[in-house]
């Protein structure tokens, strides 16, 4: 495919990885923070060839990972009354809740349906009038625009039969609490290539002025993040932190304004619970009272939810790159993709889960 | 459409619908059997109306296999459920080296089935089947009630005759083996995808379902030792590989590079990130041959019209596993997977 | 996270709701992508997509300069004193 097959260019791979080999003269602890990189990262092997004085640890960078469990309960209840038809994206059917999951409430007769688009969801509604569509609105920066269209759309069609459950979560709010956090071993870090579309790379600045940290917006093909992490390196040597932009193929410095535009007017910042990580204020985003009325959350009564997680699972101190997920005791043993413990063993691009499905015997994983 | 005065709905008109009725055993079934399963299946076997068929009594070793088709949607581009299963079926039974002969045809039915799409699938599989002179012998009807079914389900039983003069299995396998692909991966798994509710794009793809025997009987016969054979179904290459290192105690590796996918299937699967390794294929298998067969293989395959290439190998540990070569040349497990590949935008 | 793949503009068409639509070609099969947020794609762009919706037109120059920094990496290192 064209734009895609080019950056995973062979020869290409290894020249970079050579250039790591000699700009990395000292131990380095970057993070990156986006689900598909760690998806590609793993899927890829390019763990096996950075240098191994170089560590790269995984962020919360799975939006599915961290949507608070109190949410999934809910969404849960929320498919499992008969006049809804309850519309997600695929990556949230295996995640567990307390009790369940959407999967096997589908299993159980729920009516839930995987779409690809939110505008999906909205014709549906338009389809079924005599159902309540609700659209589960999962995702970061970049997948909020569309669930911001959808709402709008709704709204100018006058759909009385549609309504979103909100969990989208922002970026920055996630790196300043890594960084701020007293145990924080980070140094630098590879963006998200697709966010920063979205939003642009201003906010990136005064976080890495004010941590003195190097950022550099990262795509997502081998040859990206091979690149993004070659200038964070030559950085770090030179104790340089400014943010940069690898991804300029998509990324423009002020991102999609009609994207942003759309965003603001739908949504407002608002605290959010990040699983296994706790509350982030202004960290997610929350339907503006204008829209009020198309929030499931208000819209459907459910039963009282007690969210209680698994206390083998440490999910927490994965995705705050404090441990790596084969150190967790529980790795491989009482949590597998079959029988996951927590988020990042079950979506596709968790943590947990991609080193388990590319890491069995043999490779050595960077420290 | 029910006409008003008649108590019985007329069996096969335009509109007509499965009823409980035809599955109890009375006229109605028997009305059904005949207007539509007799109807697209020709062979003499089934005249004779008995409980089950009599076969030319032989000497040979027989292979025999089951399965069950119970796929969502029914009709796909390249196929339908009828067409599945004989390919299905007999593919299984060329996996065994051995020629299809035999085929029994068992239908759960659910309630309010249209009867036009019932004899579409029974004439889908009357054609399957006499691409290779495969014989539907005997077969069974039943209905369930509207809600206990999903349209239609069909278990099909197959017989055949095994010409391969040393046995086919995973315990064959030696390290040093090459593994052959007969052709590119995923394209059915992709064309089913393409007409999935709430997955729909635009594709000129077609499920790449198809018979294997003729490829697997020219290989046979160009007397390459033949170790091994599996077709690549639910769960794609990459499960069909853990099952043979598992099974066999071996290591399979694996070149990225090698294994050819077609690019509309590739763009399929980077849109909805999946991986086409894990793509259901239902006309392709992997082949294990030792290295000095391995030209006799290829050039046998491409005689018969596969477009066969040479993935990976054998080797003697890790034991069960399956290493993969990645595009940039590392190398990484390749697991089995933990249930379905679900459709991601993350 | 955002999985989000090029794919080239072949068409533009305006749904109803007033949305500007595009059908996207990804190397043989094709779907349709909402461009609201790309008003200034033409046919023939490749743009960039993320759940039905196109977010970004890419820019052909900037592509190429994963490969053009590649070989400034190489001579700058082979400049180095060492």
């Amino acid at each position: 495919m064209k734009y895609l097959d080019e950056y995973r260019d062979r020869r290409a791979a290894e020249r970079y990885a050579r250039i790591l080999q000699t700009l990395a003269k000292n131990p380095w602890t970057v993070m990156e923070i986006c689900g598909g990189q760690t998806h590609a990262i793993v899927r890829f092997g390019l763990d096996q060839l950075i240098p191994k004085t170089i560590s790269l640890v995984h962020g919360p960078g799975c939006p599915v990972c961290v949507t608070p469990l109190e949410l999934i309960d809910r969404a849960i209840a929320i498919a499992r009354k008969p006049e809804v038809i309850f519309c997600s994206f695929g990556d949230m059917l295996r995640v567990p809740g307390s009790q369940s999951s959407l999967q096997e409430a589908r299993a159980q007769g729920a009516d839930v349906r995987v779409v690809y688009s939110p505008l999906d969801a909205v014709e549906l509604a338009r389809q079924t009038p005599q159902r309540q569509v609700v659209f589960f609105a999962v995702g970061f920066e970049t997948t909020a625009p569309m669930s911001a269209m959808a709402a709008s759309l709704a709204r100018r069609s006058g759909l009385k039969n549609f309504s979103l459950l909100v969990a989208h979560v922002l970026v920055p709010p996630a790196m300043e609490a890594i960084l701020s956090s007293p145990d924080n071993k980070v140094q630098g870090f590879l963006a998200a290539g697709h966010v920063c579309t979205i939003s642009g790379c201003a906010e990136y600045a005064p976080l890495a002025a004010k941590y003195r940290v190097p950022i550099v917006v990262t795509g997502f093909e081998p040859l990206d993040i091979l690149q993004g992490l070659a200038m964070l390196v030559r950085q770090l040597e030179r104790g340089q932190c400014e943010v940069q932009n690898q991804y300029a193929r998509s990324v423009r410095a002020g991102g999609n304004a009609a994207a942003q535009a759309l965003l603001h007017e739908v949504y407002e910042p608002c605290l959010r619970q990040w699983r296994g990580i706790g509350p982030i204020p202004a960290s997610g985003l929350r339907l503006r009272e204008a829209f009020a009325d198309l929030d499931a959350e208000q819209r459907f009564e459910v039963a009282q939810i007690a969210a209680a997680e698994p206390k083998d699972c440490l999910a927490g101190e994965v995705l705050r790159g404090l441990r790596k997920p084969h150190e967790c005791p529980a790795f491989g043993a009482l949590c597998t993709p079959e029988h996951p413990l927590g988020a990042p063993m079950v979506s596709s691009e968790g943590a947990c889960a991609a080193y388990h499905r590319y890491h069995r015997g043999g490779e050595k994983v960077s420290a | 459409m029910k006409e008003p005065g008649l108590t019985c709905p007329v069996p096969h008109e335009p509109g007509g619908t499965v009823t409980l009725a035809h599955g109890s055993g009375g006229r109605l079934m028997h009305r059904l059997i005949r207007d539509i399963f007799l109807a697209a299946f020709p062979d003499p076997a089934l005249r004779e109306a008995h409980d089950g068929a009599i076969l030319d009594p032989s000497q040979d070793r027989l292979a025999f296999t089951t399965d069950s088709f119970v796929i969502r949607p029914i009709f796909f581009p390249g196929g339908d459920i009828g067409s599945l299963a004989v390919h299905g079926t007999a593919n299984d039974l060329a996996m065994c080296g051995a020629q299809p002969l035999y085929l029994s045809c068992g239908c759960i039915l659910e309630e309010g089935l249209s009867l036009e799409a019932l004899a579409t699938v029974a004439r889908s599989m009357a054609a399957a089947a006499a691409e290779i002179g495969l014989r539907i012998v005997t077969g069974d009807t039943k209905v369930v009630e509207r809600g206990k079914g999903d349209g239609i389900y069909l278990n099909t039983a197959g017989v055949g005759r095994v010409i391969a003069a040393q046995p086919i299995r995973p315990d064959r396998v030696r390290p040093g083996d090459v593994v052959i692909v007969s052709g590119d991966v995923g394209a059915h798994g992709a064309a089913v995808l393409s007409v999935r509710e709430g997955l729909k794009f635009e594709t000129e793809l077609k499920s790449d379902a198809c018979h294997l025997w003729p490829q697997v009987r020219e290989l046979l016969e160009s007397e390459a030792d033949v170790r091994c054979l599996r077709d690549l179904t639910r769960g794609g290459l990459a499960t069909a590989l853990n099952e043979i290192a598992q099974t066999a105690g071996l290591c399979v590796r694996a070149d990225e590079s090698s294994i050819p996918v077609r690019p509309a299937v590739a763009g399929a699967c980077e849109m909805f990130g999946l991986d086409p390794l894990y793509m259901a294929c239902e006309g392709r298998f992997a082949a294990f041959v030792p290295p000095h067969d391995c030209e006799r293989a290829l050039a046998a395959l491409q005689d018969a019209g596969a477009a066969p290439v040479v993935i990976g190998e054998v080797l003697p540990e890790p034991r069960g596993e399956v290493r993969l070569t990645t595009r940039i040349g590392v190398e990484r497990a390749l697991d089995m997977l933990s249930g379905e590949q679900l459709p991601r935008i993350c | 996270m955002c999985l989000a793949i090029p794919g080239k503009l072949v068409s533009i068409s305006a749904a109803d709701g007033g949305l500007p639509f595009g059908k996207i070609d990804f190397d043989g099969i094709s779907k349709q992508a909402c461009l609201a947020y790309v008003p200034e794609a033409k046919i023939g762009d490749y743009v960039i997509v993320h759940a039905g919706f196109a977010i970004s037109v890419l820019d052909e120059q900037e592509a190429r300069q994963t490969f053009q920094y590649l070989e400034e990496l190489d001579q700058a290192i082979a400049s180095e004193p060492k």
